[in-house]
Order: C-alpha cells, then structure tokens, then sequence
C-alpha cells in the first residue's frame, strides 16, 4: 500500500477533531491551550503533505509561518493563563465566567 | 381714473370695506369700544351707501356684467397675457379669476345685506351695550358682512365656495358669541358641522360642473348642460346655508347667538345665501333636480311651520318660521321661479328682520326673558315695539297688501303652475304661519302681564326703535306692485294661477288669524296639548329629529369609533408598537441564552458556524 495524501490528511484531520474535543471538553486550561496547539500542527500536517505531493515549496514556507506565530502565541497564552491563576487561584474554565455581560 | 372706472371698482369697495374695519378692530381697536362699533358701522353703512347709489344708477342694466376689474388668482395653462400656453392635447386651459359681480341680481342682494346689515349695526349698539365681548361683537359682525358680500359678488363657483366658508367660519363666531355659555358654544359648533355635511356636497357639486364643462364661470356654466347629479350636489350647499330639511336641525339651536345676530344671519343674509345660489345658478338644474328642490322645500316648509306653532321660546317661534319661509323659497325654485323665490327673499328679509329685532327689544325689555307664557300684555308698555312687531307679524302671516302677501302670492302662484300638491301644501304652510304668529302675538303683547318682568317692561331707547320702524314701513310697502320690485326682478305673472293663489292664500291666512285668535284670545296656558294630545308633544318636541339624529349620531359614530378604537388598540398598539418591541424582547432572550460567558461554548458555537459556513460554500 503506497502512502498518499488522502492518508496524511486523515490523519490530520484526526488530529484537528482531537484537538478541538480538548478545547472543547477538557476544564483545564493548559490542557485546553494543548488542545489548540494540536489543531495548528493538524494543519501543519496538512499543509507540508500538500506541499509534498503537489512538489511546492509555499506550504512548507506557511508552516514555518504557523509555528513560529504559535511559539509567541504559546509565550503570551502561557504567560496569561500564569496571570489569571496568580488573580483567581483557578485553571478551570467553569470557574471563568466573566465573559457575559 | 376716469368716472367709469372708479364706478366699476364700487363692489369690490363695498365689499372690501367691512374686511379692512374687521380687521382694524382685531388688530388694533379691541380695547376701545366705541372706536370698534364706529369702525363697523361706518363700514358697512357706507357701503350701504355705495349699494343704493349703484341700484339707482344702473338698475337693471345687465351690459355691465362681467365688465370689472378681475384679478386673476389662479391660472392653469395660461401665460400672463392670457394667450394658452401650449398643453398637451386634451388638457384644458383653466383660469380662476377673483372678480365683482355686477348685475341687477346681486346689486339687489348687496343692497339687502348692507341694508340690513347697517341696521343690524345700529340695533347692536344699544343690544349689546353691556357686553364684555363688544369689540369682538363687532369685529365678528364685520367679517360676516364681508364673507357674505363675498357670496353675493362670487363671479365664479370657486370663489363663491370660499366665501361660502368663511360665512360658515363667521356665524360659527357670532352664534358661540357667548361662548362662556356651554349651550352656545354647542350651538355654533352645530351650524358649523351641520353646514359641513352640506358643503361637502357642494364642493363635489363644483369639482363634478368643472369635469363636466371644465370652468367654474357661473355665466358660463348657466349657458350649458349639467347633469342632474351635479345639480343636487350643489343644491346640497344650500340644504345645508339655508338649513333645508333634513339638515335644518342647527338654525333653532343657533338663536343661543345674540339676537341682533340671528335678525342679521337668520332672516336677511346666511340663510339666504342658499336660496341666492340656487337663483345664481338656476339654469343648471335639470327637471329632475327641481322636482327634489321643490319636493325639499315644501317638506321643510310644512315640517317648519308644525313645529312652530307648539314653541314657546319667541326666537325659535321666529327661527322655526324662518326655516318655514326659507323651505317656500326653495320651493318656488324648484317650481322654477327663482323670481319669485328672489321676491320672497328681499320681503321675507325685511321682515323677518324686523320680527327678530323686535323680538330683539322685547327680550331686551323683559331682561333675558324669552318664554312668550311669561311675557304678556307687552302692549301696553313697549306700544311702539309692539306696532312694529304686529306689522312684521301681519307681513309674514302674508296679510293682504303688505309685503309678504304680494311675494307668497308670487310663490303659490309658482306652485300652482308647476304642480297642484306643491300649491296645497304652500297653503296649507300660509293658513300654519298665520296661527303661529297670531299665537305668538296675542300671547305675549295681549292679555294682561303674567311676570314681573312683563309688568316692568319699558320701551326701548331710540336707537333700538329706529330700525324696527325703518324695516316696517319696508314690511309694509316693500311688495306694493307700485314700488316695483317685482317688475325689477322680471317676475311673470300667469292670470288663472295668480288668482287662484292669491285667493287660496288670502284664505288660508285668514282661516289661519281667526283660528289663532280664537284658541288664544284670552289663554294663560297653551290650549293645544290638551287638544291635539301627542301631536303637539311631538311638534314641540321638533318630530324628535335631534333625538333620531342623536341616535343616528350614536350608532353610526359609536361603532366607528369603537372599531377605530380596536384598531388602534390591538393592530396598531398590539400589533405594531408592542409586536415590534415584543419580537425584539423575545428574540434577545433567547439569544442571551447562547451567552454563558463559558469559553468552551463560545468554542463550540463557533466551530458550528464554521461547519455551518463549510456546508453553505461547499454544497
């Protein structure tokens, strides 16, 4: 069985689903953030296969992109969700509600 | 200028005088009495002056017809010089223009209302001496004589309307004049609404004349076909003015106005502005609509003269007799004689003038007494008011060889000639006026004194005796075939029918005298409701028309406006104002819901609407 791209988004979008169910399910927000940084390298998958198989360098080019944006992103989440717990004592989003109006 | 020309602007003068003294008086005169009576009574006796000299000086002269000064105030496809302006085909050329009328018609009629007007004048000095509103009294009177001299000049259908409004606007003034009063304010508000119903028909009476021959031109429209419908809308107009049955409810309820007001718009000029028209326009009427006129008239007249005989208030005795006479006017229209129906109103002008002032003095005499059972053996203190006040009876009764015999004649003669139920009814409505009047008469200048009031009586000063004995040497030689109205109007006389009415009236108002003077010779009490029992309830009660009127009123309105009000109650606020807010109200609650302020939801939400935008652009 050769591997082609149909396999490798498949399995990125099994990493994306698995992603988002962590964001969306899980309480804990670390876990959450975890949760988000799966979903970017779902899409990291996705974009260096096409890149591979249509033999073009602009999606590897996009990755790199995708991750070092996400390296800052996880510096500044980080150091916000460190805020927020020094300011409520709590990671659990049930408890972070003050969002409504 | 030369000579003519300043002759030709006399109408508009005359007619532009009482407009300038109103206006004065509202302006800048109120504060001062004696300044406003003046104004007024300078303006319009002047203008009575202008009036006599121009029926001496052109009398029936017709050529100067159409021949003053027009201004023209409003023109549709027409340049400054008159010359058409190109329209497109089949578009009319349409030009309105403001101008005096001057024919032996309405010189006549200018010199009526200035006439009468002048003494109405002169009476209201003395009348409405103590009175708050005298400025105002004054003010409003010179605004009606020039609405009414509007009326009388109108040259065309259009401007004949404005005025014809503003007549509406004027007397609504003078009758609320007392308006602290709640009856008056009632009052006047009654004519004005009751004149409304028929102006409608009048102005779609016009609208209709101007589709058909597209000018409003009274001279023109005379010369040419109108329909039939037409015709009877504008006859509406003078239902309403000259309070035709079944639109006659507001003249009686209007005697609430001062009583100089009601000699000077009751008897000489609002109400006769109805019968003016229909003479004004008579050419236009098809058989049809005068078959209605005169079929309107005489219901009013017969209906008028029963009510009148069971009244016991002297001004609506004269106000129900009013209606009587006006209803024989149109009659004689609808019978073709607007001659006739002319004649009858410059006698019946003077007086029922004379009878209102008269009316005016006793009451005046009597301290605001007006129940004729209180009043009583006036002869022998007000002698002088008396005599004046019997002549204008006898006039009226249409006693042989003053005024109002010679013009009754003339209508019963019209009616004769055009149709035999018509000429019963006119003499069965001379004998009724007759009776009511000698009843009025004898009860309350005969007799002896039956209040206090009526024993105190003293006569009136001067000024008040003065018009009253002016308007009854007209009453009394004002119809004399050797004055010559009646050849000045044209009237016809046609041999058989003119004896035949001038016996059967002079019958029926004889039986009419001595029947009143039998049943009231020496009555302290009205004999009649013990005689005639219901019948006389329900002629002093007026044959209930305010009462079924009421009803009517009630039904129709109430329905209305208990439909309006769920209307607005539940499709308009329900529905609309608070369906609207509603809506907003619901729909934000529900949305709220999707708020939690929960991150994870807010991820869930937009993970859907993202799958939801997916699914929409991809299938």
């Amino acid at each position: 069985m050769t591997i082609g791209l149909e396999h490798y988004l498949i399995v990125s979008v099994v990493l994306f689903c698995l992603g988002l169910l962590g964001v969306i399910i899980r309480r804990n927000l670390i876990v959450m953030y975890m949760g988000l940084e799966l979903m970017l390298n779902a899409a990291n998958l996705a974009l260096v296969a096409f890149s591979h198989f249509r033999d073009n360098l602009d999606g590897q080019v996009m990755v790199f992109f995708i991750i070092t944006v996400a390296a800052a992103e996880v510096a500044v989440g980080l150091a916000l969700i460190v805020a927020l717990y020094r300011k409520r004592q709590t990671n659990d989003v049930t408890d972070l509600t003050s969002m409504k109006l | 200028m030369s000579k003519e020309q300043i002759i030709r602007f006399l109408p508009t003068i005359v007619l532009l005088l009482p407009l300038i003294s109103a206006a004065l008086i509202l302006l800048f005169t109120q504060r001062y009495r004696k300044l406003s009576a003046g104004l007024s009574t300078g303006a319009v006796a002047i203008g009575l002056g202008i009036s006599i000299f121009l029926f001496a000086s052109q009398g029936t002269d017709n050529s100067e017809a159409g021949s003053d000064p027009k201004f023209t105030w409003l023109s549709i496809g027409l340049a400054q010089n008159d010359s058409p302006l190109p329209t497109a085909s089949g578009q009319e050329n349409f030009a309105l223009d403001i101008q005096s009328l001057n024919d032996p018609l309405s010189r006549l009629m200018l010199l009526i209302v200035t006439f009468i007007g002048t003494l109405v004048h002169v009476f209201s000095l003395v009348y409405m001496r103590k009175d708050k509103g005298f400025s105002r009294y004054f003010g409003a009177l010179s605004f009606f004589v020039f609405s009414m001299l509007g009326i009388v000049l109108s040259s065309n259908l259009v401007m004949m309307f404005i005025f014809w409004e503003l007549v509406g606007v004027s007397s609504y003034l003078l009758i609320s004049h007392w308006f602290e009063k709640p009856a008056a304010a009632d009052a006047g508000k009654k004519a004005f609404v009751t004149n409304r119903i028929g102006d409608v028909g009048f102005l779609l009476g016009i609208i209709l004349i101007w589709q058909q021959t597209s000018s409003v031109n009274i001279a023109y429209i005379n010369s040419v076909e109108i329909s039939t419908l037409a015709g009877l809308l504008i006859f509406c107009g003078a239902i309403g003015k000259s309070a035709q049955f079944p639109l006659h409810v507001w003249l009686p309820d209007a005697m609430e106005g001062p009583t100089p007001v009601s000699a000077l718009i009751h008897a000489a000029t609002m109400v006769a502005a109805g019968v003016y028209m229909l003479c004004r326009v008579f050419p236009i009427f098809t058989d049809v609509a005068l078959v209605t006129i005169a079929w309107i008239g005489a219901i009013t007249a017969l209906l008028a003269a029963l009510m009148a005989i069971q009244q016991n208030d002297i001004k609506r005795i004269l106000a129900y007799s009013t209606l009587s006479q006006l209803g024989y006017m149109v009659m004689a229209v609808g019978c073709g004689g607007a001659e006739a129906a002319m004649f009858h109103l410059t006698t019946h002008a003077a007086f029922k003038a004379l009878l209102f002032l008269g009316a005016g003095a006793v009451i005046y005499a009597c301290h605001h007494e007006q129940d004729i059972w209180n009043m009583g053996g006036l002869r022998q203190n007000l002698s002088r008011t008396s005599i004046t006040f019997i002549i204008g009876a006898l006039a009226l009764a249409g006693f042989p060889l003053l005024s109002g015999f010679f013009s009754k004649d003339a209508i019963l003669m019209q009616a004769h000639l055009s149709q035999k139920p018509l000429f019963i009814i006119g003499v069965i409505v001379a004998g009724l006026t007759a009776f009511y009047m000698m009843r009025c008469v004898l009860v309350a200048f005969f007799g002896k004194a039956r209040t206090d009031q009526a024993k105190e009586a003293h006569e009136v000063p001067g000024e008040m005796l003065l018009p009253l004995i002016i308007l009854a040497l007209f009453s009394v030689f004002l119809g004399a075939p050797q004055i010559g109205l009646a050849d000045f109007l044209n009237l016809k006389e046609v041999e058989a029918s003119h004896y035949a009415a001038m016996i059967w009236g002079t019958v029926a108002a004889a039986v009419g005298l001595i029947g009143g003077y039998m049943i009231y010779r020496n009555a302290d009490e009205d004999p009649l409701p013990a005689k005639l029992g219901v019948l006389s309830r329900w002629m002093r009660d007026r044959f209930y028309f305010d009462e079924l009127y009421a009803f009517l009123n009630r039904w129709t309105q109430e329905t209305l406006s208990f439909a309006s009000d769920w209307f607005d109650r539940w499709i308009i606020a329900g529905l609309g104002v608070k369906g609207t807010s509603g809506a907003v109200d619901v729909t934000g609650c529900l949305i709220r819901l999707f708020q939690s302020g929960n991150l994870q939801t807010y991820a869930l939400l937009t993970v859907i609407g993202l799958l939801g935008i997916l699914a929409w652009i991809l299938f």
